[in-house]
């Protein structure tokens, strides 16, 4: 018994830690606090990345806005930085914006749902397990490929029996971004729709409800929030977009919502800007964050409203 | 039409020819026919004979995992709703003599009702929820809805406390409320036979009563099938009952014999709360 | 018996519904074969039309250059590897330490909730919003320039939350046994964490970080903004020398330019001589992208036999 030394021998020097058990003790402490305080740093430096975005946004874009009044900037319907005589109407960018994000959410909606109701309601383990990595797969494309096949392969398509679809268009590159935010949607509802307890199909096929009844009847409306959620956070995407509208859809700023013609979306305005050289204070280099403002607004309500479903959604069961 | 008069339907030979049963013969409303049942390969049902009288409760106990729920679930397949499982024997359904086995499982669904452990309306009104079985058979005839829905809440004794908010969500009742929702929404179509699956295991003591009064109502007017864990349950409240243990039919016989004289020591230990 | 009059119609029912079911379930392997012959489509069609320029060595040894024959992606290459040579260095250990935290030591308090609602939000910030961030502040007020530092410090920024969210997950993952016999032990907080939790959720970790740094790749948009050129025809200094101290970090302050930037240069030019180099660099850009992904994928799933 007496040749095995005891690990913790108190007050006595102990080769094992290096000094005194108490020293060693303190020694830990020591590193578990500063561990402690390392770690929330690196969280607090994510909360500075948001400080750090509204501050831009707001000390660039307020020398924007002395110079042009807020109710123009809202109501104008022309956008004409570089011209001798400038406009400044947002309208115009958000019109191409929404309108090309509306024709993505046309497409991800009804294929999005029902790839979503496919999966979790008829597909095997086997056929889930396979797609699911898929559509994630899908997910990683950059989107300055998707850009490419809108321009080149897409909008050519659509020409061959739409002639009168200009070479720049709101079409294609909706169209495109529709099956881009594809993956994401119908994989955010067959999560929620899964999530749907099984006792509440059964309450449906035990009235003799068919798989189609019980997806329609049951599951969509008991994930109805998850889905909502999935089809915001899609339509924040699609919003937030910039390469596949920077190539596909051309810079014209037009205001209206025609998608056979093309116009500067918000962030292909921005992309636009940034391609030339633009001088530092200048009022068309503040406007970039003006505009950027509202993307950040428009995204950033669709995000909270989105998030909140989703969170609301996870609480109920 | 077949009568349960049989000696058949006893599992062993020793417990043959001493069936006191307190109904005067009863008229079969289905039987169950060497039923085996695998969930992958693990069997779960071992030759099942039982027979369901017309009109009558049947109560199927038994010590957890001893397959009641499972026989159960046979009866409107929901077991095919899950890759993997099989049947083996049958479930004979009269008068017309059809086997439930073999049968479309969406069809055998449409005619049999089931309530649930745990209380599972709809996200949907209280209304919509009893409508549910008859929108299914393409019912959608207000009047007729309005008249079937009164009657189906009024069957489940539900109908006095919710009439004056048909139309707001389901989930805004009480427990007891819910169950008693999902036994009208069952009862609704007016299934051949009604499935009970321990429907009082979630529900506080009062809520349990109100359910039991209630199935003691509607004894004598529907075909019920009941699974309890609570053995006083089916003493209260059924005409029938089977033991099961291990995947296999014990004994079966008049819940009044059944609890006062259990043929089988299995029986009696589980009767007499030797375990289980 | 109601019931058995209604029989006949019941029939009916069970086989409109299973028409039903049929047609639903075409529907979804339908999109599902749409959505896969897009991305075979597209990846195929760049194959097919960057041919000539994947099949030559100039294309990866060549600088971008007017003439669409001679030009190659050696300059974006090199800009793509020392970016996100940065992205990586930063992103890695901030997001990881941030994940650690929220999900170890953060107390249930107001600042905890603020700090997990912006992750949640920041991960649905347009990127392009990064790239005024990174505009305003690290090129002008930091004045950093439009440099491979501030591209790559705007890509980390953009991937933090993809990463922070992996840890989180991994590490909720590790079952709570682990932990207790590290506790049981003698070993404090950090020491359970430094020893047991952190290396066993390293798989986790690492598919967040592959599928950041693949997204991190693939961006275009907060690139362009802070203004990188397309036309590099040079190479950033060596971060490696000869001479002591072998390392130097001049090549931080280059200008660069990478992968995503000189595709869409290539894309945006009207000549179809150059879309051909844009669908080459799209061949790359994507098998890069996709392998990533993939591999992320894989080491999930095998993951997740593992915990069977």
């Amino acid at each position: 018994m007496t040749d095995i030394a005891p690990l913790v021998s108190h007050g006595a020097a102990d080769p094992v830690f290096g000094g005194t058990t108490a020293q060693f003790l303190r020694r830990r402490a020591l590193w578990n606090r500063l561990a402690g305080y390392v770690l929330a740093l690196a969280a607090l430096a994510s909360v500075l990345v948001t400080v750090g975005i509204v501050y831009v946004l707001i000390s660039e874009s307020a020398a924007f806005f002395r110079q042009v009044s807020l109710f123009d900037f809202l109501t104008d319907t022309e956008w004409t930085p570089m011209f001798e005589n400038a406009h400044f109407g947002v309208m115009t960018l958000v019109s191409a914006t929404l309108t090309v994000a509306g024709i993505a959410l046309a497409v991800a909606i009804p294929a999005g749902l029902g790839l979503a109701i496919y999966l979790s309601e008829y597909a095997g383990s086997g056929v889930r397990e396979t797609v699911k990595p898929f559509l994630e797969l899908l997910e990683g494309v950059p989107t300055v490929v998707y850009g490419f096949f809108a321009l080149l392969l897409v909008t050519p398509m659509l020409q061959s029996f739409m002639p009168e679809l200009s070479g720049f268009n709101m079409l294609a590159p909706g169209l495109v971004m529709g099956i881009m935010i594809l993956p994401y949607t119908a994989s955010v509802s067959e999560d929620a729709m899964r999530s749907v307890p099984m006792g509440l199909r059964e309450a449906g096929y035990a009235l003799g409800y068919s798989r189609f009844r019980v997806a329609l009847q049951v599951v969509v409306p008991a994930a109805l929030s998850g889905i909502t959620a999935a089809f915001i956070l899609g339509m924040s995407r699609a919003v937030g977009e910039t390469m596949v509208v920077a190539i596909a859809a051309g810079q014209n700023p037009n205001y209206g919502f025609n998608p056979m013609e093309g116009a500067a979306t918000i962030t292909a305005y921005i992309v636009q800007m940034a391609m030339g050289d633009l001088p530092h204070g200048s009022i068309a280099y503040q406007s970039v964050f003006a505009v950027g403002i509202v993307l950040f607004l428009i995204t950033l309500l669709f995000n909270l409203v989105g998030f909140y479903l989703r969170r609301r959604f996870r609480e109920e069961y | 039409m077949t009568h349960l008069d049989s000696v058949k339907y006893m599992a062993g030979a020793e417990v043959a020819g001493s069936t006191p049963v307190v109904m005067s013969s009863p008229e079969l409303r289905a039987e169950v026919r060497n039923l085996s049942f695998w969930y992958g390969k693990t069997q779960a049902l071992n030759g099942i004979n039982l027979p369901v009288a017309d009109k009558q409760i049947t109560a199927m106990i038994g010590p957890s995992g001893c397959g009641k729920s499972t026989l159960l679930r046979c009866f409107n397949r929901m077991h095919d709703l899950y890759p993997g499982n099989r049947y083996g024997g049958e479930i004979r359904l009269y008068p017309e003599d059809r086997n439930l086995i073999a049968m479309e499982p969406g069809l055998v669904r449409l005619r049999i009702g089931m309530v649930f452990q745990k209380p599972n309306p709809f996200p949907k009104s209280i209304f919509e929820n009893v409508a549910a079985g008859l929108r299914v058979r393409g019912i959608g005839d207000k009047r007729v809805l309005n008249e079937r829905v009164e009657q189906a809440l009024r069957g489940a004794a539900l109908w006095d406390e919710v009439k004056g908010r048909l139309h707001e969500s389901a989930y805004g009742l009480s427990g007891g409320q819910q169950q008693r929702l999902c036994i009208a929404r069952a009862l609704a179509p007016q299934p051949d036979i009604l499935l009970l699956d321990e429907p009082t295991s979630a529900l506080d003591p009062i809520a349990t009563a109100r359910i039991e009064d209630l199935l003691v109502e509607l004894r004598r007017t529907i075909t019920t099938v009941i699974v309890t864990h609570n053995m006083q349950q089916a003493a209260r409240i059924s005409d029938f009952t089977a033991y099961m243990h291990m995947g296999k039919l014990v004994e079966y016989n008049g819940t009044n014999a059944i609890f006062t004289n259990p043929k089988d020591k299995l029986t009696s230990d589980y009767i007499t709360g030797r375990f289980g | 018996m109601n019931a058995a009059n209604n029989c006949k119609t019941l029939e009916q029912i069970v086989s409109a519904n299973k028409r039903i079911d049929v047609v639903m379930a075409s529907l979804g392997i339908l999109v599902l074969m749409v959505a896969s012959a897009m991305l075979i489509g597209v990846f195929v069609d760049l194959l097919t039309s960057g041919w000539p320029r994947l099949i030559s060595s100039e294309f990866y040894t060549n600088f971008p250059s007017r003439h669409p024959e001679k030009a190659g992606i050696l300059s974006a290459m090199t800009g793509t590897s020392l970016v996100m040579l940065v992205t990586a260095v930063v992103a890695i250990p901030l997001g990881v330490a941030a994940g650690l935290y929220l999900e170890e030591y953060a107390p249930r308090n107001w600042l905890t909730d603020i700090i997990e609602i912006n992750v949640s939000n920041l991960a649905g910030v347009p990127s392009i919003i990064y790239g005024l961030l990174a505009l305003g502040l690290f090129v002008h007020t930091f004045a950093l320039g439009e440099t491979i530092l501030t591209a790559g410090l705007v890509l980390a920024l953009l991937i933090l939350p993809v990463i922070i969210v992996s840890t989180r997950e991994a590490v909720r993952g590790i079952p709570r046994d682990l932990r207790e016999a590290a506790y049981g032990l003698g070993a404090d907080k950090w020491q359970a964490v430094r020893m047991y939790v952190l290396p066993a959720a390293r798989p986790g970790i690492l598919t967040g970080v592959i599928v950041g740094l693949a997204r991190a790749i693939g961006e275009a948009a907060p690139v362009i903004t802070i203004g990188a050129l397309t036309f590099i025809a040079f190479l950033p200094p060596s971060p490696i020398q000869a001479e002591a101290p072998f390392i130097n970090f001049e090549w931080l302050s280059s200008p660069f330019t990478v992968m995503p930037i000189q595709l869409f240069n290539w894309v945006s030019r009207p000549q179809a001589e150059f879309h051909i180099n844009a669908a080459a660099t799209g061949v790359v850009l994507m098998a890069m992208t996709l392998a990533m992904n993939a591999l992320a994928i894989y080491i999930r799933l095998r993951l997740r036999r593992h915990d069977r």
